[in-house]
């Protein structure tokens, strides 16, 4: 037992350097068969029903089909589970951890794979990897500009678009599509414009799709930010956001938690436009009645960032081959389908759809019709995330520029 | 419990015998239970809060975590918003209290008051805190009554009141909690001065009811509120859940900062986290001492006031208008509840409509499947914790009434001053040091002792704040007990065991039970306690509550916050009638 575990470890330190990585798959029968019984510990933020409803979901057909269980630890942020991986490294607790999978990306991801906090590489040995779609949908090999690596699973899509009630902005022609013209319509809407508060990851979106546009070109942004050039590529942004932010909902002065708070600021009647990573999200709230039937979605003409959610396994989890189990189902064909179903939780699927089998790829044309979903032309070509290095410096400038 | 400790040290030459042996480890076992937790927790937070944590490479001293904490961006404000909003809501809750009291003792129905508060009292922070703030919105509750017919508002106004950068829903919503809990000890205190005499006695000499509360009562209560006080003052300044749900973001108070910077993916924020904590420890012990100053200040003057003998003056109509206030924070209370009941209820319910347009179970049928977890966990460690605390509470208790200690030999009164004085600041500690102080500490040591993340380690750190309440709710009907029962129980020829479990007991089951309920209800309330402790893993009721605040569907946060409060409210309407049940057929103990 001991032996065959420090195996693994042994194993799992080979694996890191890419020669070794094609030529030693781990057995999934084997996998299958230490899962069985199995309970993983899956840390994923909670704050929307719909996503929980669907980690149940997953939970009940792992265990119906490999005898794993699943145990949603719900998360108020994806940082507290990476918070707790590193309290137990610093107790010294270095097998056996607590957390088994963690619902990641962006600087969290970064965080974990900076300090080899990561189980892996495991994409190569999940039987169902084969189907995503590795070439045109990069951001499942590149996160935020940082190589994956294998260290997560691909599991959801997604693409910022932003969110308005029909029934009070009546012209479509007057809709804001890009950021010089969200200032205008600010002007002249006071106090019905906002976004998450900058800590928060779609906070922080909102600055980076505003820089995106702003800036003539956006290549840049690949690489990491220096003092010098993130003062010079980002005068722009904060030019724009000083004369913006007085226009804002509460002068401002407040801003959303969340997304799912500014949605429901829509909700309320309190502002007039919201943004969401996920271009299904907007249809799937009317039918769960967080939304008024009559929200549609835009998006900026020069087209809008999109970026992918991964799970990935912490070095020290003591469930891993259920985790694995888990991530797997995660990107089987029907598990993504049910996925991008508005009537479950409508999130674009990480699939290249030409590889699956005719049987399979019929699931996706079966999908919930919807009146508030965006077309795929409506959406056009997702942008590529900026390297992390601007989100984290676009937050801590935000909070020196604007914190009193 | 500091007598019952005198009494362990100067019995030791005896043999002990029997039950007596156990009862007489329950002092040192009780003050272990709580003390030791802190103790070590706050250890564990002031190395780092000096550079020192090996295992994320502080391996160091320095004050580097302190310049850190100083050039944080917006540090002033929040240092200030916590001072303001700790000690305005302390004042606040004081003086509203004292106003309640001296307006409604001379009152019909001031009797029932403390049956009435304890409701009030059981309700969870968080879960009040979440219904005011859907109370308050711009778009909220009370705006919906009366928009856009009265004010024209066809979309909400835009006024921020959730999250006010002033902090003033965090100042109500405390003050709403706080006031119920230092009346109720101002009720307890009342028991032991002969008030009714001596307040007649004034009103003898010329002055109304409300002046002679104030002149006479005030002076004999305000010794035994004063713990309480500090106990409010140290909550306010370092509350976490409300602060939360009701404060500002950007920048949050120093405790809600704390907290971010512990659950930072950034590891180096440990160390300016734990640098906050120590700072709010800092903070909350010179607050305490600057009001125990401000008290000797004003004594001479308040001396003053008492022997000029003025009969008239502002004092009576400012109790009145204090007590409308008090009224008026119960009744926003109650609304909070019963908005978020019919939010749970309720079908889709947007801006401006007063009511939901249709009611509904639909939201309850779907969540049971995700609220039944929580619950039991809710439900079990605080029947565990407070089974716990019951028995460590029940050994000292008894420990201390069968030792002729020093305090039986000496003139009853002053025995009793100086046992309150020393023990009750030991139970007190709990509620003195600001939670997140000790528990980041508190949770590396339950990691190396494998305990983190268990019921076990929940239970543990609810048992630190649950049996401060339940031993200081049941001493006094305990020490009060008349031991001329037992005795004639005895001289029949009962054991002690058995004069415990026929007589004491089914004597004292009504206040027992309701220091159960109260303890019980702190432990549903516990927040930060739970996250730490639990690792995140341990999910309750007031943990996913606190959670879904940050912007989950209104209807779905109904359910969670309707059963938050629902359990203490159960324990304690429990805890009243099954007294009138057990002893239908005696009078005196229904």
């Amino acid at each position: 037992m001991l032996q065959r575990r420090d195996f693994t470890f042994l194993a799992s330190a080979l694996l890191t350097s890419p020669w070794v990585r094609a030529q030693a798959p781990v057995a999934w029968e084997s996998v299958l068969g230490k899962a069985r019984g199995q309970t993983v510990y899956w840390n994923a933020w909670a704050g929307d029903e719909k996503t929980n409803a669907f980690i149940a979901w997953v939970g009940e057909q792992v265990k119906a089909r490999d005898g794993v269980t699943v145990v949603h630890t719900r998360l108020k942020d994806t940082s507290e589970a990476v918070t707790r991986v590193i309290a137990e490294k610093s107790a010294g607790r270095n097998e056996g951890g607590t957390v088994d999978l963690i619902w990641i990306n962006g600087p969290n991801f970064l965080a974990m794979k900076q300090q080899g906090l990561l189980y892996g590489p495991v994409t190569q040995a999940l039987p169902n990897f084969k189907y995503v779609d590795v070439t045109h949908k990069r951001s499942n090999v590149i996160d935020f500009t940082t190589p994956v690596d294998g260290l997560a699973v691909p599991w959801s899509l997604a693409q910022i678009v932003f969110v308005y009630d029909s029934a009070r902005l009546r012209n479509p022609a007057e809709l804001p599509r890009s950021a010089p013209a969200m200032l205008d319509w600010a002007r002249s809407h006071a106090g019905r414009l906002t976004h998450p508060k900058v800590s928060n990851f779609l906070g922080s979106t909102f600055f980076k799709q505003a820089l995106v546009d702003l800036i003539a070109d956006p290549a840049v942004l690949q690489l990491p930010a220096t003092d010098v050039s993130f003062a010079q590529v980002t005068a722009p942004l904060w030019a724009w956001y000083d004369q913006l932010k007085p226009t804002l909902w509460r002068q401002g002065q407040q801003f959303p938690d969340n997304g799912s708070a500014q949605r429901q600021l829509l909700n309320d009647g309190e502002i007039d436009i919201t943004l969401s990573f996920n271009p299904a999200e907007a249809a799937a709230s009317v039918s769960a009645g967080l939304l008024p039937p009559t929200v549609r979605s835009f998006t900026f003409r020069k087209g809008t960032i999109g970026n992918t959610s991964f799970v990935a396994i912490p070095y020290n989890a003591a469930h891993k081959e259920g985790a694995m189990v888990v991530a797997d189902f995660l990107i089987d064909p029907e598990a993504q389908a049910r996925a991008q179903d508005i009537k479950y939780l409508g999130n674009l699927n990480v699939l290249d759809l030409s590889k699956l089998s005719t049987a399979d790829r019929a699931r996706f044309d079966r999908l919930t019709p919807s009146a508030t979903l965006p077309s795929a032309a409506d959406l056009g070509a997702p942008l590529l995330e900026p390297h992390a290095s601007w989100m984290t410096r676009i937050e801590a400038e935000w909070l020196k520029r604007y914190t009193r | 419990m500091a007598e019952a400790l005198h009494a362990l040290m100067a019995d030791t030459g005896t043999a002990p015998r029997g039950p007596r042996h156990l009862l007489r480890l329950a002092p040192v076992l009780t003050v272990a239970a709580f003390a030791v937790p802190i103790a070590c927790g706050l250890v564990g937070t002031l190395m780092p809060a000096f550079g020192y944590l090996p295992a994320i490479g502080g391996d160091r001293w320095s004050l580097d975590p302190w310049r850190v904490l100083r050039d944080a961006p917006g540090f002033s404000t929040s240092l200030q918003l916590t001072l303001v909003v700790g000690w305005a809501s302390t004042l606040l809750s004081v003086l509203l209290a004292l106003a309640v009291a001296g307006f409604l003792h001379h009152r019909a129905g001031a009797k029932r008051l403390g049956s009435w508060l304890a409701p009030l009292l059981a309700m969870p922070h968080s879960a009040l805190a979440i219904g005011f703030a859907f109370l308050i919105l711009p778009s909220g509750w009370l705006v919906r009554w009366v928009s856009p017919g009265l004010t024209g508002w066809t979309i909400p106004p835009d006024v921020g009141t959730v999250g006010a950068a002033s902090g003033w829903p965090l100042i109500a919503a405390l003050v709403m909690k706080e006031t119920p809990f230092l009346l109720l000890m101002i009720l307890g205190a009342l028991n032991q001065v002969r008030a009714a005499a001596q307040i007649a006695a004034a009103r003898a000499m010329g002055y109304g009811p409300v002046m002679a509360w104030f002149k006479v009562v005030l002076p004999q209560v305000y010794p035994q509120i004063r713990l309480p006080i500090y106990a409010v003052l140290a909550f306010s300044l370092s509350v976490v859940d409300v602060a939360i749900i009701l404060g500002p973001g950007n920048p949050p108070t120093l405790a809600v900062q704390a907290v971010r910077w512990f659950t930072d993916p950034d590891t180096t924020r440990y160390f300016p986290a734990a640098a906050a904590a120590t700072l709010l420890l800092g903070v909350v012990l010179a607050s305490i001492g600057a009001w125990w100053l401000a008290e000797c200040m004003a004594q001479p003057l308040f001396r003053r006031w008492m022997e000029r003998g003025v009969r008239g003056g502002v004092v009576t109509p400012a109790a009145g208008v204090g007590a409308v206030v008090g009224a008026v924070l119960a009744l926003l209370a109650v609304m909070s509840m019963l908005g978020m009941l019919l939010w749970s209820v309720a079908e889709p319910w947007r801006y401006p409509d007063a009511f939901p347009p249709g009611l509904t179970l639909d939201t309850w049928t779907r969540q049971s499947g995700q609220l039944a977890g929580p619950a039991w966990t809710t439900l079990l460690v605080g029947v565990a914790s407070t089974v716990l605390a019951l028995v460590l509470t029940l050994a000292c208790l008894e420990n201390e009434s069968l030792t002729p200690g020093p305090a039986r030999r000496t003139a009853p009164a002053v025995a009793a001053v100086s046992a309150v004085s020393a023990s009750v600041w030991l139970l007190y500690l709990p509620l003195l040091v600001p939670q997140i102080a000790f528990l980041f500490g508190l949770q590396v040591l339950l990691i190396r002792i494998g305990l983190d993340a268990t019921t076990s380690a929940v239970v543990w750190a609810h048992l630190v704040f649950v049996l401060p309440y339940l031993f200081l709710s049941l001493a006094e009907p305990w020490r009060a007990f008349d031991t001329r029962y037992a005795r004639a129980a005895a001289s029949l020829g009962a054991s002690p065991w058995r004069v415990f479990w026929r007589v004491k007991l089914p004597i004292l089951l009504k206040p027992l039970l309701i220091a159960s309920a109260v303890a019980f209800a702190i432990s549903v309330g516990q927040y930060l306690p739970t996250l730490f402790a639990g690792a995140g893993r341990v999910a309750t009721l007031t943990t996913e509550a606190v959670t879904l605040s940050a912007g989950a569907d209104r209807r779905v946060i109904g359910t969670w916050t309707a059963l938050q409060a629902l359990f203490p409210l159960l324990a304690y309407l429990l805890a009243t009638t099954a007294p009138r049940l057990v002893h239908g057929h005696r009078k005196g103990l229904a």
